[in-house]
């Protein structure tokens, strides 16, 4: 049994004062709705998930009380990817035929302040000034220049590609572009990571209808089938965030066991992609997840970025919303702004950024902290 | 005279003359761990013996943390006396890769593979008067 995403809203990313976080993810679902002419009353199930908005089964109280099994969601930055896989299997296992994944968050400006006891750490290690995620990036980035001839050359395509590409979106947060030189001359936040080079915590929701793809020639004239959702954790050995201490010998990350995970499940290949979401947390780790995913082999991102290959006209389009650079992450919707945008492309309804010659295969991808990886595969 | 006491105990030894890091390695599978952990995380075994992780490791890859931090980052200094400092993973003979903070030379930029040693550094002033003290490094004097 396949199924389909028939329904998909988004409740524009970046700053909305007048609104919590669980009217956004509201906002998100009434969009998501109406796309696929239903309403709420139609919902049999609903997974939700938010880091600082509060919970998601609360927005029964903006959308009504109708009795529906609504499960909330917490998976650090795989929420929404969590969400959607229980939403997956839960349509796959035939208990039901249709419902919702919704994630939204409001994060307070600034970078996030992370308790070290929640991460099961001693008070020391964020005392002395060891507990920054930002530096980790950097510090991660760093290794993979020296182990594969990357430079910062390849940083500041990925910045600027991604500010391009926001500048085309009308729901994206950062919609100016910014030149090679703004982005190479921006402040240095955490060596060899500049300010243009981070995404921010933000708000936003997102929203997808789903159902057993046997009936979803009802609602829509264009499904989305997700074909493989698979969520995976760190190994032993794996190097990611927040750890006082590494392994000496580096196993591959949660990305590269989910990536695999998807693709047979799928029965498809990296080849068969033609537009892909890959976690851009900073421009360096969009760089590691091309190949991580499969998509090239390490080291090989310099030519490709050289050669305008991600961009929304290359041969392997990625982030054509601007990703998380120019959305901003608000951390419980961000997984599901990523299938929203791999939907919109597969519809062919990108406008602006539509990526050319109708694609098929569609691909995301989120990874973070504590090491945990999400990946989707969809085709229309 | 000024106290001065570890910012936890367990992580180094202190007082000592050359102190060094302290971690802890699995009976079964040898591993080591910084700071000392009861399981193994790489065997799930629960044997672990605290073992010394030396004091002279070299760098694996780094960063400079160059804005104050917020919290949980607790010092003494103001955003106006902030230094930037280094930040990377050093690669002990213990059979580790601890995180540490380094020490940064005026006009000499860090490099992966550079040599490093432990130092054991006041870090802030608490309350009653007592001397923090935290695990450093700094580049080594061949
Ligand atoms: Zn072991």
């Amino acid at each position: 049994m396949d199924v389909a995403i028939i329904g998909i809203g988004l409740h524009p990313f970046g700053r909305s004062p007048t609104l919590t976080g669980q009217q956004q993810g509201a906002s998100a679902i009434r969009t998501a709705l109406a796309d696929a002419g239903l309403t709420w009353k139609d919902m049999q199930f609903a997974y939700g998930g938010s880091q600082d908005g509060g919970n998601a089964d609360a927005l029964v109280n903006e959308l009504g009380l109708t009795g529906l099994q609504f499960t909330n969601i917490w998976n650090g930055c795989a929420t929404g990817g969590s969400s959607l896989h229980a939403a997956y299997t839960a349509i796959k296992s035939g208990e039901y035929d249709i419902g919702v994944v919704v994630g939204f968050d409001k994060h307070a400006r600034g970078a996030f302040n992370p308790k070290p006891s929640d991460w099961g750490l001693d008070d020391w290690y964020g005392e002395s000034g060891m507990m920054l995620t930002t530096q980790f990036f950097a510090m991660k980035f760093q290794r993979y220049m020296h182990d594969h001839g990357i430079s910062n050359d390849s940083l500041i395509r990925v910045s600027e590609k991604a500010f391009q590409n926001g500048a085309l979106t009308p729901t994206a947060w950062r919609r100016e572009a910014l030149s090679y030189e703004q982005i190479a001359n921006s402040m240095m936040v955490s060596d060899p990571l500049r300010k243009y080079m981070f995404c921010s915590p933000a708000e936003g929701g997102a929203a997808l209808i789903l159902c057993n793809a046997n009936i979803a020639e009802r609602y829509t004239k264009k499904p989305i089938y997700l074909k493989a959702a698979a969520v995976r954790t760190r190994h032993y050995g794996s190097f990611e965030v927040f750890s006082p201490s590494q392994a000496m010998n580096v196993a591959d990350a949660p990305t590269v066991t989910a990536s695999k995970a998807a693709f047979e499940l799928a029965g498809l290949g990296p080849k068969d992609v033609d537009v892909m979401q890959l976690q851009d947390t900073d421009s360096g780790t969009e760089i590691i997840h091309m190949a991580e995913n499969g998509f090239c082999e390490h080291g090989e991102q310099e030519m490709l970025l050289r050669e305008g290959a991600t961009k929304i006209d290359g041969a392997m389009p990625v982030n054509t919303d601007g990703g998380c650079l120019a959305n901003g992450e608000p951390v419980g919707a961000s997984g599901l702004r990523q299938v929203h945008e791999i939907c919109v492309q597969l519809r062919g309804e990108g406008g602006a950024r539509q990526v050319p010659g109708s694609p098929k295969v569609g691909y995301t991808h989120v990874y973070g902290a504590p090491g945990l990886s999400g990946v989707n595969i969809l085709t229309r | 005279m000024t106290q001065q006491i570890a910012i936890k105990e367990g992580l180094f030894t202190w007082p000592a003359e050359k102190p060094e890091l302290l971690g802890s390695r699995c009976i079964h599978c040898g591993e080591a761990a910084f700071p000392a952990q009861n399981d193994c995380r790489a065997c799930g075994s629960r044997e672990t013996e605290i073992t010394a992780l030396g004091n002279r490791g070299t760098l694996w890859t780094w960063t400079i943390q160059s804005f104050m931090p917020k919290s949980p980052y607790l010092s003494d200094e103001t955003p106006e006396t902030f230094k930037p400092y280094g930040v990377g993973y050093v690669e002990m003979p213990g059979g580790v890769r601890v995180e540490s903070r380094f020490e940064l030379i005026e006009g000499q930029v860090p490099h992966i593979g550079m040599s490093l040693d432990l130092v054991i550094l006041p870090f802030r002033t608490d309350e009653s008067g007592q001397e923090i003290m935290m695990f450093s490094f700094k580049p080594a004097e061949e």
